[in-house]
């Protein structure tokens, strides 16, 4: 079912004077989805890399009240760009001709179509890094990591991607050109529009330029594995680690299940028969490092690790690290769909979360494997399922929702990274409370009073549960 | 489910499109997302259009077309791909689907029949047409057509590739290929000798050089007779039915000899090759017939690797990168060992291109039918080629090779760089083709 006219579309074709407009079937089904779940066809994708037609489009959109969806590379684990509500897919992907690389101001100045790669990229040719990595970096664009407030392994020491954002240039609902905050690390003038914008989902506005905030490339990094016959040693390892000064870069947990499902795809290495590996990078001046592993070395023995290994050429540490590229993959190989959660709790809950993972996993049969960052309490509980057996996919829902009500009672959250959308959506309540959810709503009508802006998503619709069936 | 989605959903391979997450890791590596930039011409939402198909929300398969039509079939979204999909088999299944539905012109009906069924499966007919390539070059209608800008008027830009075609081979030497070739010194294997149709048609010489450089590094080689066209082409454009009969043709002509290993020097055909037993898997008296083949298949790059490589004389300083065969990466994925050999080399120096592992457009006779986005992806690829300031390009399969030929004369560098296959460049470095091509 169409929600445009074609007299609308053709306005939209005048409007959109130097990109495209794509109405085919072939073309709307195209834009129809992401890397979560379900099927939405949109009326029109748009393509332009003129920020003034994209401006002169919403206001268009809004006078009319036809809902528009920014979109980069929808490689969205949580439904974000879905045009649930039919009207215009905005694919910024195609707005990518500025990556400027500021050394003296130490920024980076980017359109919302660049990929996450090429900024890490234009960045180290000038000694310098921007730490936000999450895993799709290579196919995510900045403006949906913007939009999604993106994390990634490094967010234990460097923190997420709210953290690197200090301006904006912005696209209001009523098709305005806003700025926010600027090329300055301080700036305290008026709200923070800025830190508001970044993790809105594109519910509050067009993100079509930002400015980044660099910082200098550290010049070493050191890999330190361990393996733990038992997962509540591990964690306790990590609690031992964070405190005694070290703070390390990335820290990696694998479970038993996980461990097992990569050997049997691709051996690697790895000891199958043990509970836990935690796998961690340092980063900084060489030798501090070096000193450093040695400590984390030596903590780890202590708390009863059966084998810590520091790996000595870079064949082996790039093995090490491979093994840990290799989870995603090698857990679809036991069923293809595959539920990937980021519930986050406090860093000292590791260890309770792990064990009510167990519970959930035993209470509702089904397969789950534990990753993830584990130094930010951003577990990674995957849960792997086939979609047309729709029983087991009801069981998938109902522990879904356990895992949510555990993250909240640990004191931790639902979303560490991946976003609300349409996924978690019907949860908001349970983490915010009524009034909490409410302001959070308001905010959302002062900006955009014809919900047009990306409608369906953060917010619940009355009533709206969890389906993971099509 | 109703019967007829049940049914089109097992033609169509809608289970292998489950496998599909979304990720969009595909859309990097994809040379027609990459130049077209949409969505529709990625590898996923090719993927997700068979889907809705599969499941009744696109009626008409007509909407499939053109973005399947559009793809390359490099398969480099297989090798990136972290969910293990099947895209060829997807693709080809979906092609096929289309190809039984659709309506063909009375022309076009008539050309597929010709190309499909006559002229790629019989040695006959590409032998005549790479006499009538000979013939045309030899008696001066060449330099007539080039001069009076006859060929850039030809339909479907078939202009634009004369001027790459090969030196033709002379029907006395087409028919002079030895039965069998005996390793030089101790030898080490047996291999039978894989021609291939447009190989054999238009690149003799590079099939003489293969069993020549196979004997040097003491592999016995055999020409086996009664084999045909790998079926390649006739997969790739739907007809599935023509395949499986060539692959079967094939296998008979070559299960007769005891050799150790079958081998082939197009990227291309060696990928149809390696999977025989894919096509032929639900035919029970073919599948376990097919496994054996495919498990002799290589490619001439890692038999000659195994011997021991081929040994380069001290030459001249060449700065040579090196175009990869996409079928031979993705899909054979023989990698390493035309780097190695290379790098063997004394005095040559391999500089890798950027996005060197994504396709030139050649694809088949991909640019022949899509010309303008074949061309779009050619000249994205010579400005990386351009970039690493190389004088030879190497490539390991013809269609390949003929498209970085035309891409050196659309940048109007003939004279300053070249576009070689990788048997040629060895043979030139090694002193073998200086020599004479081999006598009966």
């Amino acid at each position: 079912m169409k929600t445009m006219t074609e007299a609308q579309i053709n306005e939209v074709r005048q409007i959109i004077r130097t990109g495209k407009v794509l109405t085919e079937e072939s073309d709307r089904f195209s834009y129809s989805f992401d890397a979560s779940f379900g099927t939405y066809l949109p009326d029109a994708v748009i393509q332009t890399k003129s920020v003034e037609e994209l401006a002169e489009l919403v206001k268009f959109a809004n006078r009319e009240k036809v809902p528009v969806y920014p979109r980069g590379h929808s490689t969205c684990l949580s439904g974000g760009p879905l045009p649930v509500k039919g009207g215009m897919v905005i694919d910024l992907s195609v707005m990518d001709d500025v990556l400027i690389i500021d050394p003296e101001d130490l920024i980076a100045i980017v359109s919302p179509g660049v990929r996450t790669a090429d900024i890490h990229k234009a960045a180290e040719a000038k000694g310098l890094m921007y730490p936000p990595d999450p895993s799709s970096s290579n196919v995510s664009t900045i403006g949906g990591n913007l939009a999604e407030n993106s994390g990634g392994p490094r967010g234990l020491k460097y923190g997420v991607t709210k953290d690197y954002v200090i301006g904006l240039e912005v696209i209001t609902p009523q098709g305005e050109i806003i700025r926010t905050g600027g090329r300055t690390v301080k700036n305290v003038t008026g709200y923070d529009l800025t830190k508001l914008i970044v993790g809105s989902e594109g519910t509050l506005g067009i993100i079509t330029k930002a400015i980044l905030r660099l910082i200098p490339k550290p010049p070493a990094t050191e890999t330190v594995m361990a393996i733990f016959d038992d997962l509540v040693d591990a964690g306790r390892a990590i609690s031992q680690i964070l405190t005694s000064g070290i703070l390390p870069s990335k820290m990696e947990l694998m479970d038993k299940a996980t461990m097992q499902a990569v050997e049997n795809y691709q051996p690697s290495g790895l000891p199958t028969d043990a509970e836990a590996m935690i796998l961690l990078e340092l980063d900084g001046h060489p030798i501090a490092i070096r000193d450093e592993a040695e400590q984390v070395f030596r903590v780890c023995k202590e708390v009863g690790a059966r084998e810590v290994r520091i790996p000595q050429t870079q064949k082996e540490k790039e093995d090490m690290w491979k093994a840990r590229k290799l989870v995603s993959p090698a857990i679809v190989r036991i069923k293809p769909t595959k539920i990937s959660e980021d519930a986050t709790v406090p860093r000292s809950k590791i260890p309770e979360m792990c064990r009510r993972l167990q519970q959930i996993k035993e209470k509702y049969n089904i397969h789950l494997v534990v990753f993830g960052h584990v130094g930010d309490g951003n577990l990674h509980p995957n849960i792997v399922a086939d979609k047309s057996d729709k029983e087991e996919m009801k069981r998938v829902e109902m522990a879904v929702a356990e895992i949510f009500e555990a993250a909240v009672e640990l004191g931790g959250t639902l979303s560490g990274e991946h976003g609300i959308g349409t996924m978690k959506a019907p949860f908001m309540e349970m983490e915010l409370g009524e009034v909490g959810l409410d302001m959070m709503k308001r905010i959302k009508q002062a900006w955009d009073p014809n919900n047009i802006m990306n409608p369906g998503k953060i917010f619940p619709e009355p009533g709206q549960k969890l389906v993971l069936t099509e | 489910m109703n019967k007829q989605l049940e049914a089109l959903r097992a033609e169509l391979n809608y289970d292998k499109t489950n496998r599909c997450v979304q990720c969009g890791y595909c859309l990097p590596a994809c040379p027609t997302y990459q130049t077209m930039g949409k969505e529709t011409h990625s590898p996923r939402g090719r993927i997700n259009l068979v889907k809705m198909v599969g499941e009744g929300r696109i009626t008409d398969l007509s909407v499939l077309e053109e973005p399947l039509d559009l793809c390359l079939g490099c398969r480099a979204c297989e090798t990136v791909c972290p969910s293990g999909v099947e895209y060829g088999a997807i693709l080809e299944a979906a092609r096929t689907a289309i190809v039984r539905r659709k309506k063909f012109t009375v022309p076009q009906k008539a050309l597929r029949k010709v190309l499909f069924k006559k002229v790629f499966p019989s040695r006959k007919m590409m032998n005549l047409a790479g006499n009538a390539l000979w013939l045309y070059e030899k008696s001066g209608v060449q330099k007539l057509a080039r001069k009076s800008g006859l060929m850039n008027k030809l339909p479907a830009n078939l202009g634009k590739f004369e001027a790459i075609v090969p030196p033709a081979v002379s029907p006395a030497e087409r028919s002079a290929l030895p039965r069998r070739v005996p390793a030089k010194g101790e030898k080490k294997c047996t291999a039978a000798f894989f021609l291939g149709c447009v190989m054999d048609a238009m690149f003799q010489r590079i099939n003489e050089l293969s069993i020549q450089l196979l004997a040097e590094v003491g592999c016995e080689v055999v020409v086996v007779e009664n084999q045909t066209c790998c079926g390649a082409l006739h997969a790739h454009a739907g007809e599935k039915d023509d395949s499986k009969q060539l692959a079967k043709r094939n296998i008979e002509a070559f299960e007769r000899y005891d050799v150790d290993f079958i081998v082939n020097n197009a990227g291309g055909c060696g990928a149809m090759l390696v999977e025989y037993d894919h096509l032929l898997a639900d035919e029970p008296e073919w599948a376990e017939r097919a496994r054996r083949f495919v498990q002799k298949t290589r490619d001439i790059s890692q038999v000659l690797a195994q011997c021991g490589g081929v040994k380069g004389k001290e030459g001249p300083y060449e700065r040579i990168t090196y175009q990869r065969s996409c079928h031979m990466s993705n899909v054979q994925k023989v990698t390493a060992e035309p780097v190695q050999l290379l790098q063997s080399l004394p005095n040559v120096e391999l500089v890798e291109m950027k996005e060197a592992t994504m396709c030139c457009g050649s694809a088949g006779i991909y640019n022949i039918v899509n010309y303008d986005a074949s061309m779009e992806i050619l000249d994205r690829k010579m400005k990386n080629v351009k970039d690493t300031k190389a004088v030879t390009v190497i490539t390991t399969n013809p269609g390949c090779l003929l498209q970085m030929k035309l891409g050196i004369e659309r940048e109007n560098l003939s004279g300053q760089m070249r576009a070689v296959h990788l048997v040629e460049f060895l043979a030139e470095r090694s002193g073998l083709a200086q020599e004479q091509i081999l006598k009966k």
